[in-house]
């Protein structure tokens, strides 16, 4: 019967490395989902503990690494290649993929106990009581982080405080930077530059610096929200990342504006659209983070909104203004 | 969390000590540690405004005693939600928490790569 349960290997090759590093580019996006379904891990038998994780490459790739030199039995759910919190969240990583997944991949045949170690993030979507009502499955909620399974296995399935607890480390905020920044310059939004050195040329008749004013402002203030807000998250003023993004914003903006010598109006100017757009990059890096409720988030948003859009008006007067003081 | 905190006073959580039996599968649950053992060996809140409303606890209280309104804290969500007269959900943008891919349907919407956080620190 074990036959029949693919075997996955702990060492990513450096085809996975090269996949991961894609993904992080939100590259390969679409590629992302593997088969959901039983994996053995090492030699596993009827008592080996089984871990459920979601069908997302990075994340099934990531845990069978960090289940390196246990004997597991690895129970893949369907997310539709989204990681587990994100499917938690959605409900696709939940109790009714947890129990059915368990009954399809014929989980009986291959252990004689009936625990299930369900990641902690997944507990947003899987209801280990609903769980047990449903199936009669005992779900365990291990640590958040896969690399942290090893000490929580060695410790008779506990997790400890520290490995329940979510972390937003540097490392980990600018892992996240480059999908932050590929997604701010994709699709319609790489024309707003173009229209910018466009209108920068007109209005600064034809001149290169104050050609060049405007839409460098703009993308000072994008790589500010999408880079200097995540890198620098813990150190910028204020809670609001709508704020957070305004600051880190303003300072790019004005140096462009400085660096090209630009007159007092249309330095006002930059700074104000680097700050505008800044605080709405910025403001949109929430989705990314472990740690902004939606109630924060849409007070936030409320706020920020009309000033963000007065802000870029503004900009856009003052350099019209400046145009014609010329 | 370590030296990041959000927008406080704005979290839906409550608790309801009452229905409370002092299983702590919320303690167990809580990313951030919101919730903390009484002496009586029941559940308090401890720290407020750090909960994210990610429904968790919620979830897997089995005598009702929590409620909230569980949700995603993305600005993408949220205003994708404003656009289209429907609950916050991620879905057509590009880039932040939740953008397309292919292959989804109108019900299964799905996150990119970047995903809520949760892939930097690599869960299980």
């Amino acid at each position: 019967m074990n036959d029949t349960v693919p075997q996955v290997s702990y060492a990513l090759t450096w085809r996975d490395t090269f996949a991961r590093w894609a993904l992080r580019w939100d590259v390969g996006r679409n590629r992302a989902a593997v088969e959901p379904g039983l994996y053995r891990v090492g030699e596993p038998g009827s008592d080996s503990p089984v871990f459920a994780t979601a069908n997302y490459r990075m994340t099934f790739d990531l845990v069978r690494r960090d289940l390196g030199g246990l004997d597991a039995w690895l129970l893949v759910l369907d997310t539709n290649g989204i990681n587990v919190w994100c499917a938690a969240g959605k409900g696709t990583f939940g109790t009714r993929e947890l129990v059915n997944r368990a009954i399809q991949s014929n989980l009986s045949a291959h252990v004689s106990h009936k625990t299930i170690i369900v990641p902690q993030l997944g507990a947003t979507g899987v209801s280990a009581h609903e769980a047990r009502q449903a199936g009669g499955f005992k779900v365990i909620f291990g640590p958040v982080r896969s690399a942290d399974i090893g000490e929580f296995v060695a410790a008779g399935m506990k997790t400890t405080p520290e490995m329940r607890a979510v972390t937003f480390t540097f490392v980990e905020r600018l892992a996240l930077t480059p999908v932050e920044l590929v997604g701010a310059f994709r699709g319609w939004k790489a024309i707003v530059p173009l229209a910018l050195l466009g209108a920068g040329w007109f209005l600064g008749r034809g001149e290169l610096s104050a050609a060049m004013q405007p839409a460098l402002a703009y993308v000072a203030g994008t790589v500010a929200g999408g880079l200097a807000v995540p890198a620098f998250l813990p150190w910028l003023p204020g809670g609001a990342f709508s704020l957070k993004g305004a600051f880190a914003g303003a300072l790019a903006g004005a140096a462009v504006s400085l660096a090209l010598g630009a007159p007092p109006l249309a330095f006002a100017a930059g700074t104000l659209l680097a700050a505008a757009i800044a605080s709405f990059v910025g403001l949109n890096f929430t989705g990314a983070t472990p740690y902004t409720s939606p109630s924060g988030v849409e007070k936030e948003l409320r706020r920020a909104l009309p000033l963000q859009a007065a802000a870029v008006l503004l900009a856009g007067v003052s350099w019209v203004v400046q145009f014609f003081i010329n | 969390m370590r030296g990041l905190r959000y927008i406080s006073g704005v979290t839906s959580l409550k608790l309801d000590a009452e229905k409370c039996t002092g299983c702590r599968v919320c303690l167990s649950v809580c990313p951030h540690a919101v919730f903390a053992e009484t002496d009586d060996r029941r559940v308090r809140v401890a720290d407020l405004d750090a909960c994210m409303e990610c429904g968790a606890c919620a979830k897997n209280c089995a005598f009702g005693a929590i409620s909230l309104k569980p949700g995603v804290g993305c600005a993408e969500a949220i205003i994708n939600g404003w656009l289209h007269h429907t609950e916050p959900s991620c879905g057509d943008g590009a880039g932040g928490c939740c953008g397309s891919s292919t292959g989804s349907s109108p019900s299964t919407l799905q996150p990119t790569t970047g995903g809520c956080g949760s892939d930097s620190a690599a869960p299980s």
